[in-house]
């Protein structure tokens, strides 16, 4: 094809996309008037129903907790995926020395304000993500949010430059449990649900009192395995990159 | 006041969206890409949804960062072995 068709063939149908992309802008709601009726429902519906302060909350483990089992379970299935794709293969084997410690390349000792500021970091941050999963249904927050960070309170210690007590900390076969646990843990409320004779995942629970730690139902003990589904999901994919790519920091 | 606030919070969002397109090596890209992600836990700070931002912060600061440079150690690993 010629550089003038090229341009041709680009040219012609760039303008059709933004004279549509114009049109389309030209027909949205002005910025910030909100005009789906959904939204409002379930702010005004959010707290007398599910006795929840975080509107938010109740959509994603209540009133659409199905869709966010899909969602868990994606986070699920690539952490098996990252598992599976970086195992040990047959053709490879551990280097009897890993790369960075050739006698010329020296692996750069971690700095000790680095190690004191990441050990002190460690427990503030496992205390924040606590909060954040407990929380889940009262504040913005929940159990993703609180499982990321609480995986990042363990990466802390590894960037200390403590990889073996990382190693020690957050032992494979915890992880793999904990994963399992966490993702099964979801669906298993869902059944508690029909058990009680009510539809899958329906808030069947005692709602207790808007605004306490123990309300809202199904709700925390979905943040917390939400929470511990990811946390360890995380973790796993960090373990097993670690593991297979970076040097050993003894 | 608030809308010049969040216009303010979008022009960054756009001006940190570009650079990472405008980066070309990886790895500056990824702490560039956290100055992004950081941009848009303003915007969505100042647009009042903080369950969002929460999300922002975790996974635009801290998981793709973390898995942009172990993937980019891994590939100089896998050339220098």
């Amino acid at each position: 094809m010629t550089e003038r068709g090229r341009i041709w063939l680009f040219a012609v149908p760039a303008v059709a996309v933004g004279v549509l992309l114009v049109w389309s802008f030209a027909g949205l709601p002005s910025f910030g008037h909100y005009r789906g009726p959904y939204g409002n429902v379930i702010n005004a519906n959010a707290i007398p129903q599910r006795h929840t302060t975080n509107a938010v909350a109740a959509v994603n483990f209540d009133y659409r907790g199905f869709d966010t089992i899909g969602e868990e379970y994606i986070l699920f299935a690539s952490v098996i995926g990252v598992s599976a794709l970086l195992r040990l293969q047959r053709r490879e084997r551990e280097l009897p020395q890993p790369p960075d410690h050739a006698p010329r390349q020296r692996a750069p000792e971690t700095a000790d304000s680095v190690t004191v500021i990441c050990m002190g970091l460690v427990a503030p941050l496992v205390l924040l993500s606590l909060y954040i999963v407990v929380h889940g249904h009262l504040t913005p927050g929940g159990g993703f949010q609180g499982g990321v960070i609480l995986a990042s309170a363990f990466l802390m210690v590894y960037l200390a430059g403590r990889y073996v007590t990382f190693r020690q900390l957050s032992p494979k076969s915890l992880l793999d449990a904990g994963e399992g646990l966490g993702a099964g843990g979801f669906v298993l409320v869902g059944f508690a649900g029909m058990l009680a004779g009510a539809a899958f995942l329906e808030n069947v629970l005692p709602l207790g009192q808007t605004g306490k730690v123990f309300s809202a139902g199904t709700l925390p003990i979905i943040n917390l395995s939400v929470g511990l589904e990811v946390g360890t999901g995380l973790l796993l994919v960090m373990w097993e990159f670690l593991e297979q790519a970076l040097m050993v920091r003894a | 006041m608030t809308g010049v606030l969040q216009a303010i919070a979008m022009l960054t969002v756009g001006v940190f969206g570009l650079a990472v397109v405008l980066n070309r090596n990886p790895l500056p890209q990824a702490v560039v890409f956290a100055f992004f992600g950081g941009s848009l836990v303003v915007l969505f700070i100042v647009l009042q949804a903080p369950d969002v931002s929460l999300s922002a912060i975790v996974v635009g600061a801290m998981a793709y960062p973390l898995m942009t440079v172990l993937t980019l150690a891994k590939c100089r690993n896998g050339s220098r072995d």
